[in-house]
């Protein structure tokens, strides 16, 4: 069975768990399950697994999408059960069903999360309300100044007790704007803690990503 | 563990913060309300590493296994996160609850490696528990250790409440079935320890008086409270039958030896002279090939592990290990599983199972000749010939391998610079063995020379050695590098000497080192097996600080009749046997192994029928 696609969520202590570990982690897991990964053919073979949109470690998700194909047929609604009962905790598939398209067709996400810093929730409106907000950051070659502003769909910012609520809708990919690049485009208002958990996933017209 | 938002912030600090929060597949948690005692097993060195030890896996499964109790694991934190939990005010905690701990009952130590021992007392520090046990007055937070470092642990002896001599799977439950016991009956520590020492196995170092003569040695150990006089060692002699972690926790992110280890027996045939291991845990006792192979696959579909090692202290002399192999290449195959073999003898028979098990990855071969002559091979009863190598080496060549690694130790007794320059002779052998015999000479020979310092370790017959001064090991490691200095694709790597002689003192050091081990630990010493974080001054400074010579415990030879500070520990290896191999070695007299002859060396007498089948 090919061009698959498991739909999970990755939170509480699993947020540390790096890209290539989850890799490795889910590869086990399907292992474990007896349920058996198609592999790559040649002299180093490999399991047929990719996963979307990496996350970055301390973030938590409630749509992360791995794309795989299976040497075996499998009835793939009992597959997100089967599954889960042998993931380490905070890594919950959600479901499993046949890729409507492709993976690269994610292009929003929505975002929420907590900022702590000295600044209010009118500093950030202000700040990311802006036409343009340039960011430097280590590209493959050298520093590249990036305008991030047209990836950001959406940001507001709602005072709470000890810090900033936040939600966004930012571009996933061709541009990729992270909430760790938002906030470096703070500079020195920067908040010194901030947490998030991407919440849903759309296509490019803001269409549900299946 | 609850992720709140000041670990958080820590953790988002850090490299690869997955190693410190738990909640990997097969963890075991249990509600702390519900259990009676509560165990924090302490492994002295980062995640990567002890989740990698098997000892760690074993002793995880026993002690959760009991009724009431709660075993947690606690790693040493990397350099990285140290400062910041200090300033934070974070102590170190367990991983699968969080707590820290002062929180637990039971501290339980694992310690295969001298220069862990520093390591032990930051743990103990950074988790709120006094480092001696005399400032541990009560029955909670018992601090008890246990692994290799137990056959002469006097150097930690003021830290330990209670130490475990030779395999923990049977004294370990034991000893928490008595501090179970002792919790409910709410007795005191003091009852409870001379209680303990009645388990065999089972060492209370503030049960016995050292005295001191003049010249610094020991005059006399003495027992108290009915404390044995001597220490006898644990087995487990149903081998087979005995307990194997198949369900060990999974880490979620990469660790050094990750995949799943199977023992295959424990113990050594060989007598090799220099070697701490292949004496301590004699007598050998094997698994049946039908149990590993069950053992083998029950583990692997429990942990999704894609590839297994046979473990043991020689592998390549396992009597059935064709058999296991086929058996396991039968299952592993078609499942893309790997299979691999620690490094192996140099014999035909170790090559073929090579070739059978590696037919893919042809990476490197592994040999440890430990000498470069035959005499010296002889002192040392490392048992393998010259011809033996280059045969081997022969057959590799022609099996397509172009990179092999020899292994050598620089400074055992009776070594001469003749000596060292064999192993420059030897290494140009190899290199024409693959002259003759390389099936492709286009792609080149890797020949790598490693040479480290020997060091003389308790329960050896080389224990009453001097080790070799860094100044002299470091002579001999510049007269084999000119010695090399010309031959053709040959690599020579050299290891440094400073940490061996800190190891060769502490390997054989007393109970006053307690006070430099402390010394050097407040000085910043801390992770030590670690060459970044290892700093030889410390040291230095240390010793004479505290009274003490390094040389007096490294370089020193020492008469026979001196009464060595681990003479309480008995690991059934009689102190007889150590005296006529040492009288052998200097002979140039080689000892057969195990089952080519009994040697008589005493082991056989921790089996019930006093007969040992190697």
């Amino acid at each position: 069975m090919d061009k698959l696609r498991l739909k999970f969520s990755k939170t509480g202590r699993a947020v540390y768990i790096s890209h290539l570990d989850l890799m490795r982690t889910m590869q086990r897991t399907f292992s474990r399950a007896g349920v058996a990964l198609k592999y790559s053919e040649g002299f180093n073979p490999h399991a047929k697994i990719s996963i979307i949109l990496p996350l970055s470690v301390g973030t938590a998700s409630l749509c992360e999408y791995m794309d795989f194909s299976l040497a075996e047929d499998r009835d793939l609604a009992a597959l997100p059960a089967l599954l889960n009962g042998y993931m380490p905790e905070g890594v919950r598939v959600l479901e499993a069903y046949e890729a409507p398209g492709k993976g690269a067709e994610l292009r929003w996400l929505r975002l929420t999360g907590v900022m702590k810093g000295s600044r209010d929730a009118a500093f950030y409106t202000e700040f990311f309300g802006r036409d343009s907000i340039l960011v430097e950051h280590r590209a493959k070659r050298g520093v590249r100044t990036d305008d991030i502003a047209p990836a950001i769909r959406q940001a507001r910012f709602t005072d709470i007790d000890g810090g900033v609520e936040a939600e966004l809708i930012l571009h996933a990919q061709e541009p990729t704007v992270s909430p760790e690049l938002m906030m470096a485009a703070l500079g020195q208002d920067a908040p010194a803690y901030f947490r998030f958990t991407r919440r849903e996933a759309f296509r490019e017209d803001m269409t549900p990503f299946r | 563990m609850e992720m709140n938002e000041k670990m958080d912030a820590l953790l988002r600090q850090v490299q690869r913060p997955a190693r410190y929060v738990g909640g990997e597949y097969n963890q075991i948690v249990k509600d702390k309300t519900e259990v009676d005692v509560r165990v924090a097993f302490c492994f002295p060195d980062t995640y990567e590493i002890g989740m990698s030890n098997l000892g760690l896996k074993i002793l995880y499964g026993i002690m959760n296994a009991m009724p009431g109790v709660w075993c947690e694991r606690v790693f040493a934190p990397w350099g990285d996160i140290t400062d910041a939990m200090r300033r934070e005010g974070i102590p170190l905690w367990a991983l699968e609850s969080g707590d820290p701990l002062s929180d637990f009952d039971v501290i339980a130590v694992s310690i295969g490696y001298e220069m862990a021992y520093t390591t032990v007392l930051d743990m103990l520090d950074r988790g709120g528990i006094p480092l001696r046990a005399a400032d541990r007055p009560e029955l909670r937070h018992l601090v008890m250790a246990g692994g290799g470092c137990m056959c002469n642990i006097e150097p930690m002896a003021e830290f330990f409440d209670l130490c475990f001599l030779g395999e923990g799977e049977d004294v370990d439950r034991e000893v928490l079935e008595l501090y179970q016991k002792a919790k409910a009956e709410g007795w005191d520590k003091p009852r409870f320890l001379r209680q303990a020492a009645q388990i065999p196995g089972v060492y209370i170092p503030s049960l016995y008086d050292i005295a001191y003569n003049a010249d610094g040695t020991i005059a006399a150990i003495t027992a108290r409270d009915g404390a044995p006089e001597k220490v006898r060692k644990r087995i487990v002699e149903d081998f087979d039958g005995c307990y194997y972690p198949t369900r060990p926790v999974v880490p979620s992110t990469e660790i050094v030896h990750d995949r799943v280890s199977l023992e295959v027996f424990r113990g050594c045939i060989r007598g090799c002279r220099f070697c701490q291991a292949g004496h301590t845990n004699r007598p050998v006792r094997s698994r049946r090939p039908e149990t590993l192979l069950r053992l083998g696959k029950e583990t692997l579909e429990n942990t999704g592990y894609q590839e297994l090692n046979l473990s043991s202290l020689s592998t390549s002399d396992y009597r059935d290990l064709g058999v296991l192999c086929d058996g396991l290449l039968d299952y592993c195959r078609p499942r893309g599983i790997s299979l691999s073999l620690p490094s192996l003898r140099a014999d035909n028979f170790s090559m073929d199972i090579m070739q059978r098990v590696q037919q893919v990855r042809k990476s490197g071969l592994t040999f440890a000749p430990e000498a470069g002559t035959q005499r010296l091979r002889d002192v040392i009863n490392k048992n393998v010939t010259e011809e033996d190598l280059l045969n081997s080496c022969r057959i590799a060549f022609e099996g397509g391998w172009n990179n092999v690694k020899l292994y050598f130790m620089l400074g055992l007794p009776t070594e001469t610079d003749e000596d060292v320059l064999g192993i420059a002779e030897l290494a140009k052998k190899v290199f024409w063995t693959w002259k003759q015999h390389a099936v492709n000479k286009s792609r080149g020979v890797r020949i790598t020379v490693s040479t480290s310092e020997f060091i003389p370790k308790p329960h050896t017959p080389f224990q009453w050695e001097g080790q070799i001064s860094r100044a002299e090991y470091m002579r001999r490691v510049g007269l084999l590098t000119d010695a090399l200095a010309k031959a053709k694709s040959v690599t020579y790597n050299w290891h440094d000497a400073e940490m061996s002689l800190v190891e060769a003192a502490l390997a054989r050091g007393d109970r006053r080192m307690g006070a430099v081990i402390e010394r050097v630990w407040r000085a910043g010493g801390r992770l030590e097996s670690w060459s970044e974080y290892f700093d030889l001054d410390r040291w230095l400074e240390a010793f004479p600080a505290c009274g003490l010579d390094m040389d007096f415990y490294a370089t020193r030879e020492r008469p026979v009749e001196e009464l060595q500070p681990w003479e309480h520990m008995d690991c059934a290896v009689s102190r007889k046997h150590l005296e006529r191999e040492r009288r052998r070695a200097y002979e140039g007299v080689t000892t057969p192994d195990c089952r080519a002859g009994c040697a008589g060396c005493g082991a056989a007498s921790l089996l019930k029928e006093g007969v040992c089948r190697g």
